[in-house]
């Protein structure tokens, strides 16, 4: 087996269509020589069919972050497909319609609560749940959205991603004696199923394919996900609690 | 493939998929209004018809598939 992962064992969450960064993930994986174990939560049956998508198939268990039995079997579910873990991928996200398109002054705490626990929370939990899989050590990558500026429209999907931002620094603080690593990609917007789910996410599509120095797709997964596969890979070894931008270099310019 | 048969496909995908009665499945039946299709439901919808049919309906004509017949006539022209 050859490749950027030859030989890793993977765990990908968040896949549900193939324009999913998840999605990007697990097939570049694939075809970098990692084996993938993807989850799915609620509409398994279509992760199941997005799965036959990939070069070679996966298996999909079942796993709703907030669900604590869920969190407690997920070693050994994961273990009747793989023998260990090499590198956990957090693609995970949600936020009640509240919270979002400019409702962040009127958002109830309940919902909030929601978005925080799905979004912010699980990345610890997940991390956790798959802990005992990593005993030699691995690799953690979630997917941010740069949360050191407020956008339109993302309210408190964007107070969730500044905890994720948080959370995976203190992911790193605390697991790093056990040699696992934590990292982020800050992608610029892309056209996923998540996006869609925004209202007037179309909003700042237009400034980021304008203004980012190398340009933006805003249909193209591929380079977020490539980060992501280095950030799972050998290559970046003492590199822990940072955030890659894959965004064009939009985060860098001014104006 | 006759429509006939494309919108009995499509009434087996959408009971499959969304529970909807194939009974119901007619080509001036609206996704969402009268078959009560969510959004995820939808995708997943597409995504079987892409397999059932061999053909590949993008994220930007989905939008535009508000109707059974709307979608027959776009799988008939692919396929």
């Amino acid at each position: 087996m050859s490749g950027l992962l030859a030989g890793k064992r993977l765990l990908v969450t968040g896949v549900i269509t193939d324009a999913s960064i998840a999605f990007s993930v697990a097939k570049l994986a694939q075809e970098n020589g990692a084996q993938v174990v993807l989850t799915g939560f609620g509409r398994l049956s279509l992760v199941e069919r997005i799965a036959k998508r990939l070069p070679e198939p996966a298996p999909v268990i079942e796993v709703d972050v907030t669900n604590t039995e869920h969190l407690a079997s997920l070693a050994d579910r994961v273990r009747e497909h793989v023998d260990g873990l090499d590198g956990v991928v957090h693609s995970i996200g949600f936020a009640p319609q509240s919270c979002l398109g400019g409702g962040f002054l009127d958002a109830p705490w309940e919902d909030v609560a929601t978005a925080l626990h799905v979004s912010t929370y699980s990345y610890k939990s997940l991390a956790m749940a798959a802990l005992p899989l990593m005993s030699s050590g691995g690799a953690v990558v979630g997917l941010t959205f740069d949360a050191t500026k407020a956008w339109p429209v993302y309210d408190w999907m964007g107070v969730a991603k500044a905890g994720l931002e948080s959370a995976s620094r203190y992911l790193a603080l605390h697991l790093g004696k056990q040699g696992i690593r934590s990292n982020l990609v800050a992608a610029g917007p892309l056209r996923t199923i998540a996006a869609k789910s925004i209202p007037g996410f179309d909003q700042f599509e237009d400034a980021w394919t304008e203004r980012a120095p190398l340009g933006w797709s805003l249909t193209d997964q591929e380079p977020a996900a490539r980060a992501c596969l280095a950030l799972l890979s050998d290559w970046f070894p003492a590199t822990t609690g940072e955030i890659v931008h894959v965004d064009g270099g939009y985060h860098a310019i001014g104006a | 493939m006759t429509r006939d048969e494309i919108t009995t496909g499509l009434a087996e995908i959408l009971e499959e998929v969304a529970g909807v009665n194939p009974d119901d499945v007619a080509e001036g039946k609206s996704f969402t209004d009268d078959l009560d299709v969510d959004s995820l439901s939808m995708v997943e919808v597409v995504v079987a018809a892409e397999e059932k049919f061999g053909v590949k309906i993008p994220d930007n004509e989905v939008q535009n598939l508000k109707t059974v017949g709307d979608a027959v006539t776009y799988i008939a022209a692919q396929s």
